[in-house]
């Protein structure tokens, strides 16, 4: 091979997303995360001799929310199937999930590449199943202990065509569907607990060759950083393999964030063949067009349209915009300022941006437990608006409210914090500073204009720190002029 | 009174000419007796019986009970039993005991029927002589040297013998119908999904149904009035409503057309097995059917048929015996694949293994065209059979067996000719619908069925049938004579 070939790389990503219903998606059982193992598997879960499964009405609701949202045909009939293998954490020895009738098919998304262009991204299939037991092979000296409490918690593998070409935009297309699921509320998106998963089928070619790379299937990927790692250590490792004349061969590899490497778990001629065939313990799924015209209906407005109206609507930068958007609970913080301070959209997004995620990062929080609701940031922004107090003070009552000391105003007031904008009072202590800064006063009005400036700002250092911070800097800064220019 | 029906049981609790105590002791005593020879109950519940059968006289006194309350019933082993082991005839749930009752158990214990114990069966339920068994095969009461059929054998054995006035099976192929017929009692496969199959271990799904073991279709009747019905744990058991079964028993059937498909009366028949049939055929007349010929064109695909799908789907539904959470486990498994092997090797009989091993091959890449789908496809075609024939009569008629229960080991080694004897029983299972066997006969002292078919959720139409066939004949009467 060529050593200065130019190499094309070529991604497919199946993204597992646990769909946020109560219960199981063939059992009643719980599906609330961290409980102590094997605590929420049922009879069904266990697959006990003689259970039989039960679809959740919910999954399939969420699962064709999902399609529409994506452009998607949701056809009028799904099947479930049994994908057969044996592994301890499998409790029956087959996972039920769907094969030839998925629920979604021919879907897409647009994402914006690096040099900011649109690219559309298909997927190919999104289809429902259940999850797997976990295996702890690390605990329990030579034995693996199976903890069932994760088997039958309800799926979505959303599968994308390979039309990824750097990792990149494996990135942007993953966040986009990570924030899709979660403005569709059909999935928390936590990726530490695992409810928002992704396995990357990377391959590389010649950019003048038509035919695919062979490809590898890397699993294991639960942070964006990590796969982005995986994937560009993928790529470089086929690159490498290919140049020094070996070849890639077909198989599954496991990445190891601590190594920052993918390394072989089972080549595809160790592949099972799942003998998939149509779950006779489920009917077929029927979706009648009322059905999908109600789930519709339930489709909020989605990030990629938020962001528009976000830039011609309210007058945001694009870079505000999508930071705003990117997760709904950010936007719904910030529509309810927005809403509080009548349409102050740049004030609340400085703020929303800037010291709240400040906080929240520092202290590793979200915004669902942040002590600052988006009622007490709005508050406190219309109390900057009325001038009650200024900016920079308000940043004071930020942190107070962030350590939770009450509301803006009680806060002013406890504090007394209150803006000076009492004339006589802002007059007072001007002349309070000029009888104690007579020197300066004079080498003031003896220099030349573009030296003044900086005895002015002397000056107004000077009051605010005597009024604590509380005058009105835009009377002081008037109301001084006018008197050392007398 | 251990020659009572279910229905003469009600009317001698109600008239308080015997307790339940009483009744479900005489019962017990007559399994502890008679079970040595003839292998018919894995396990007997006499206490626990005794108890419940207490605790139902209480009721009855009371005056809070149902028709059947504090009658006993013995349960197949394949249904799931709350504290009561479940082996399903393995060895693989020899310690197997559910935390959990299956939905036909709960409807009858909610009735008040009263559990003398779990019935020897075929290894989960594949089988037609019982012999599959891992505890042994069941014997026919009425020759002992017989198979009593299976798989479900130890219902229908136990019933023929009166050790209990009547049982529950499961048909999958025929395994209510044909040891119905080998053992000269009533049993009746109703229509897919009419009774729901949660708890009833799975061997093949989309053809397991469980039904009643009787002595009269009067008594099948009570018991479908008890356990048929929509349940909210089987996706696959219908929201229609259900009849009451009692009902329509004394309906007259005159006028009734009955189909007599050509298939089922050609050469694959035994002619003694004809002549009774013909005789059963001749009292319907006489009370008024027609009867007609009608073709099945593909009943001899059947065979062929089901045996790729049932064991498709037994290879997937018994995956989940892996010797990781219940059921039996190899001693000190070397590694995980040593642990699924040979607690696997040892857990399972050959029967079963044969039909995993089928099963696996009829779904695993490039064959599944071949064997799954056509199997599939030829469902279909023998489903639209029965309906063409529906359009022109209301039930079909014919032998349910080719012949006489046959002798024990008769046919353990040739599993074709065993899958053969299913001829008549499997196409019912293939298409879903719901028939009856009905004692009709005896050759040489052994009992003869005649099946009655009908077309979906007929089942109260193929119980009048029968009901007015036994009012008329007494077949269903006989008791063999070392049961007496």
């Amino acid at each position: 091979m060529n050593k200065s070939m130019e190499w094309e790389t070529v991604i497919g990503l199946e993204i597992h997303a646990q769909l946020a219903t109560k219960s199981k998606i063939f059992s009643g059982a719980s599906t609330i995360y961290g409980a102590k193992p094997n605590t929420q598997a049922c009879a069904v879960d266990l697959g006990l001799p003689g259970v039989l499964p039960v679809i959740n009405e919910q999954a399939i609701l969420m699962a064709i929310k999902f399609g529409l949202a994506i452009g998607a045909e949701i056809p009028e009939r799904s099947v479930f199937a049994r994908k057969n293998y044996f592994y301890p954490d499998l409790p029956k020895g087959y996972q039920i999930s769907q094969f030839e009738l998925p629920i979604v098919s021919n879907g897409f998304i647009e994402i914006l590449t690096e040099n900011k262009k649109n690219k559309l991204i298909k997927i190919t299939r999104a289809h429902l199943e259940e999850d797997a037991g976990k295996s702890n092979h690390d605990q329990f000296n030579g034995y693996t202990g199976i903890d069932l409490n994760r088997a039958g918690n309800p799926l979505l593998e959303i599968v994308s065509e390979p039309d990824m070409n750097n990792a990149k935009e494996a990135i942007s297309y993953l966040k986009k569907i990570h924030s899709l699921v979660r403005y569709l509320e059909i999935c928390d998106g936590n990726m530490q607990e695992g409810s928002f998963r992704c396995d990357a089928n990377v391959s590389v070619k010649p950019t003048q060759q038509k035919e695919l790379g062979t490809r590898t299937e890397i699993k294991n990927l639960n942070s964006f950083k990590f796969i982005e790692a995986a994937i560009n250590h993928e790529v470089e490792r086929q690159i490498n393999l290919i140049e020094s004349g070996e070849i890639v061969i077909q198989e599954t590899r496991l990445y190891d964030a601590n190594k920052n490497e993918t390394r072989s778990m089972r080549s595809k001629e160790e592949a099972n063949d799942y003998r998939y065939f149509p779950d006779p313990d489920l009917l077929p799924v029927l979706i009648t067009e009322e059905t999908k015209k109600t789930v519709r209906e339930l489709i909020p407005e989605l990030p990629d349209a938020k962001r528009m109206r976000y830039q011609n609507e309210l007058g945001l930068s694009e870079y505000d915009s999508d930071n705003l958007t990117a997760n709904p609970d950010i936007a719904n913080y910030f529509e309810t300022t927005i809403k509080i301070t009548n349409g102050n959209a740049k004030m609340c997004a400085n703020w929303i941006m800037g010291d709240l995620s400040a906080s929240l990062n520092k202290e590793n929080m979200n915004l669902k437990n942040s002590p600052v609701t988006a009622k007490m940031l709005g508050d406190m922004i219309n109390l900057i608006k009325d001038k009650t107090i200024s900016g920079k003070i308000a940043k004071i009552v930020f942190e107070a409210m962030w350590n939770k000391e009450g509301e803006a105003i009680s806060i002013i007031e406890s504090k007394d914090l209150k803006q000076v904008t009492d004339l006589s009072e802002i007059e007072n202590l001007i002349d309070g500073i000029i009888a104690e800064n007579t020197l300066q006063v004079e080498q003031y009005k003896n220099c030349p204009a573009d030296k003044k400036r900086k005895f002015i700002s002397f000056f107004i250092g000077q009051i605010m720190k005597k009024s604590k911070g509380k005058a009105n800097p835009i009377q002081v800064n008037e109301l001084l002029k006018e008197k050392l220019n007398s | 009174m251990y020659k009572s029906t279910l229905a003469q049981l009600s009317i001698a609790l109600e008239s308080k000419k015997i307790s339940s105590e009483e009744l479900t002791r005489l019962y017990i005593e007559r399994c502890n007796k008679h079970n040595n020879s003839l292998n018919c109950f894995i396990t007997i519940t006499e206490e626990e019986a005794l108890k419940k059968a207490r605790q139902a006289d209480k009721k009855r006194a009371s005056g809070d009970y149902n028709l059947l309350t504090g009658i006993p019933i013995a349960q197949k082993d394949i249904f799931c039993t709350n504290g009561t082991r479940t082996t399903c005839g393995s060895k693989m749930l020899d310690n197997f005991v559910a935390p959990y009752d299956a939905t036909l158990i709960k409807k009858m214990n909610d009735a008040g029927l009263i559990m003398l114990g779990k019935t020897n069966m075929d290894e989960f339920a594949m089988g037609s002589s019982n012999e599959t068994s891992f505890y042994g095969p069941v014997k026919n009461p009425w020759d002992d040297c017989r198979v009593p059929g299976g798989s479900s054998g130890g219902s229908a054995s136990a019933v023929a013998a009166r050790l209990s006035p009547a049982a529950t099976g499961t048909d999958t192929g025929g395994s209510i119908r044909q040891p119905s017929s080998f053992c000269g009692i009533t049993g009746l496969k109703p229509t897919y999904g009419r009774v729901s199959r949660y708890g009833m271990v799975a061997f093949a799904s989309s053809l397991d149904q469980g039904g009643p073991m009787t002595q009269t279709a009067e008594d099948a009747a009570l018991i479908m009035n008890i356990i048929a019905g929509f349940d909210e744990h089987d996706s696959t058991s219908t929201e229609k409503p259900t009849d009451n079964y009692t009902e329509k028993l004394n309906n007259s059937i005159k006028g009734l057309k009955i189909g007599l498909p050509k298939q089922y009366f050609d050469e694959s028949l035994d002619n003694n097995v004809a002549e009774v049939i013909e005789n059963g055929l001749k009292e319907l007349e006489k009370l008024g059917a027609k009867c007609v010929d009608v073709e099945l064109p593909h009943t001899e695909l059947s065979i062929p048929a089901y045996y790729v799908v049932a064991p498709a789907e037994c290879s997937s539904n018994l995956s989940r015996y892996d010797g990781v959470r219940f059921g039996h486990r190899c001693k000190e498994p070397k590694d995980l694949s040593d642990l699924y092997c040979r607690s696997r090797q040892e857990g399972f009989g050959k029967e079963v293994k044969r039909r995993i091993m089928t099963g696996t091959y009829v779904l695993s890449a490039g064959y599944y065209d071949a064997y799954y789908i056509k199997a599939q496809k030829i469902r279909q075609i023998i489903s639209n059979d029965f309906q063409n024939v529906f359009k022109n009569v209301d039930i079909i008629a014919g032998p349910t067996t080719t012949g006489v229960a046959f002798k024990l080991n008769e046919k353990l080694n040739d599993p074709i000719s065993m899958y053969l004897s299913d001829l008549y029983t499997v196409s019912v299972n293939l298409a879903g619908l719901p028939a009856i066997s009905v004692p009709s006969g005896f050759i040489n002292k052994l009992p003869v069925g005649m099946q009655l078919i009908g077309n979906y959720f007929q089942e109260s139409l193929l119980m009048n049938v029968a009901h007015q066939y036994q009012k008329v004949t007494d077949w269903h009467q006989k008791i063999p004579q070392a049961y007496e």
